[in-house]
């Protein structure tokens, strides 16, 4: 709780860390919210007084962001996006984070023929094609959320267990772990209790990361035309608007969920950025 | 290096067959007979036990055999051999483009500490990093190609075209100005990263006694600016040159896409859209391949900066 606490601290203190907060904050907002407040059905056909199918209408009071091909409601369609880029984000990242915590605390502390082990591995994975390897298991073993979510966890932790198996080779070193080794603690104890809870922050720093990166993952999968095909997500709206050929006739369509991804995704680097310079105080700026 | 791309074979092997879902089936019509789906499984080798298809394939792929694709009949390794450089030659020259830019602009941003144009160069970077980079390349279609008309709208030649060889047709100004637009575009996309790590980097560096010590020497600024502040600084990014390259390579599935550029990205997408499995395999190994050894030459470029590291 402390730790969450200085986090938001750290990141309040500047200009941008404080604007990047209120807009991510904005953003979850909106993703709890949007299925309430959206105008329309995210997927239901919009058709005017006289029956007529709204296609491809500019914005209007009725539809602040236009409409599709198929006379759907874009504004709409983006705030049911946001939910799904958040969860699919959120949860992915904070996989993510626990897989290469895990093997980063476990290979930098054992040492060894373990450590070489688990190095090796990691170094597979590193030279496994992410996006590719996503869209190879989404045509194989169909599309759904859980899915996307599965395969971004097994190609993103690698660079995870990286960076916190070198920090912890180093903190490994320091008096406090050669302390409790006198008192008697076990490797678990150690491990867990002493020098995880000096990792953390870091950990903290490489959820933003991840988190960021899951996003814009997600909505090249969807681009792809392989997202959910249950779920609305921003990737899935600028492929249909692809796909279509429509976009370069309607950038009401392209437009607005391509600036939601920028948002989002900005703000979450400015907040790791920000909350960075405790890790790193080299780092800091001002 | 072989390790890996040995594990990454096996692994392949093991995507393609045991994840839920059966691959083969698109091919091998359910609704034949037994006698014509046993006849078709033979003519892809599927009718072995499965650990005599794995050796078998090993051997292939070791020989850069690649089987022949289940729509068009065509052998796979003759379908890529284009693809790969086409894929090449979209990621790395602006891979290294945004790399040369990105470190100059962000030693420039450090050396002159403050003030709105760093704040206004960090945002604008940011959101190009943010920013999905295949929704980028349709805002550039849509104004450059399609507004303006400055550049075509897609593909590596103007379809029609028939160059008498891969090779010459790189060297075709037609070939460049359909390069330019998502050289442009992934060079935007690329450029963030390194310029940020590289102004913090120097940020450290700058802090540090040597460079007062040739400040003291009164040696001229360019001078302590290129030899001893950006060379120190550079460390730090060579090491995550292996890494980028690695999101680019893979990247190129998406940026292919928007641009209809021929590449291995496309080759597999198209592959995966036609249930087409023997392509997707070949061109996801290749992309594998080019990860792997892209990573070894960056870590070799690395050894060559640092004289320190030594290699065993």
């Amino acid at each position: 709780m402390e730790l969450v606490k200085t986090f938001f601290a750290t990141v309040w203190q500047t200009n941008t860390g404080r604007i990047s907060l209120i807009l991510f904050g904005v953003c979850c907002v909106l993703a709890i919210l949007g299925p309430y407040i959206a105008p329309h059905a995210p997927l239901e056909r919009n058709y005017d007084a006289a029956k007529k199918l709204i296609q491809l209408s500019p914005p209007t009071w009725d539809h602040w962001l236009g409409t599709t091909l198929l006379g759907r409601d874009v504004l709409s369609q983006i705030l049911w996006g946001a939910r799904s880029a958040l969860i699919v984000g959120v949860v992915t990242a904070l996989g993510v984070v626990a897989i290469g915590v895990n093997i980063g605390l476990i290979s930098g502390y054992l040492g060894g023929r373990v450590d070489t082990i688990l190095m090796r591995i990691t170094d597979i994975f590193l030279g496994l094609p992410f996006l590719p390897f996503i869209i190879v298991v989404l045509a194989i073993s169909g599309r759904s959320t859980t899915t996307i979510i599965l395969a971004m966890m097994i190609v993103m932790w690698r660079s995870t267990a990286r960076v916190i198996r070198a920090q912890v080779l180093s903190l490994k070193e320091m008096q406090f772990v050669a302390a409790a080794r006198v008192t008697g603690a076990s490797d678990f104890v150690i491990l867990y209790r002493e020098i995880a809870p000096n990792i953390l922050p870091l950990a903290l720093v490489n959820i933003a990361f991840a988190l960021a990166w899951a996003i814009i993952t997600e909505a090249s999968i969807g681009f792809l035309g392989y997202g959910d095909p249950n779920a609305v997500s921003w990737g899935s709206i600028i492929y249909s608007a692809f796909a279509s050929q429509m976009m370069y006739r309607a950038p009401w369509w392209v437009v607005p969920p391509g600036i939601a991804v920028m948002v989002l995704v900005s703000s979450v680097y400015f907040i790791g950025r920000a909350y960075e310079q405790v890790v790193n105080p080299r780092l800091k700026t001002h | 290096m072989a390790i890996t791309l040995f594990a990454m074979l096996t692994l392949m092997f093991f995507m393609f067959r045991l994840l839920p879902g059966d691959p083969t089936m698109t091919v091998v019509n359910a609704t034949l007979s037994p006698e014509a789906q046993a006849a078709m499984k033979a003519q892809f080798g599927l009718d072995k036990p499965l650990l005599e298809q794995y050796l078998v394939y090993v051997a292939n792929y070791a020989r850069f055999d690649f089987g022949f694709s289940f729509q068009t009949s065509r052998s796979v390794a003759e379908m890529i051999e284009g693809r790969l450089l086409n894929t090449m030659v979209l990621i790395f020259p602006s891979l290294i483009t945004a790399y040369v830019l990105g470190a100059l602009i962000g030693a420039g941003l450090a050396w002159r500490r403050g003030g709105r144009s760093e704040v206004a160069i960090v945002f604008v970077a940011t959101a190009f990093q943010a920013a999905p980079v295949f929704w980028v390349g349709m805002l550039a279609i849509l104004f450059f190609s399609i507004n303006l008309d400055l550049f075509p709208v897609g593909h590596i030649v103007t379809p029609g075209t028939v160059p008498e060889s891969t090779w010459k047709m790189y060297f075709t100004t037609d070939f460049l100005h359909h390069l330019a637009l998502p050289f442009l575009v992934h060079t935007a996309y690329q450029i963030c990263f390194p310029l940020l790590l590289m102004r913090s980097s120097m940020l450290g560096t700058i802090g540090e006694d040597f460079i007062e010590l040739a400040r003291m020497k009164g040696l001229r600024e360019v001078r302590i600016l290129f030899r001893h502040a950006m060379r120190n600084s550079l460390l730090p990014l060579a090491t995550t040159i292996p890494m980028i390259l690695g999101w680019a390579v893979a990247g190129s599935v998406v940026i292919e896409t928007v641009f209809s550029w021929p590449g291995l990205g496309l080759l597999m997408i198209e592959g995966v859209e036609r249930s087409d499995f023997p392509v997707v395999q070949a061109s996801f190994f290749m992309i594998a391949v080019l990860t792997v050894f892209g990573t070894f030459a960056a870590d070799l470029l690395y050894g060559i900066l640092d004289p320190r590291i030594v290699y065993d």
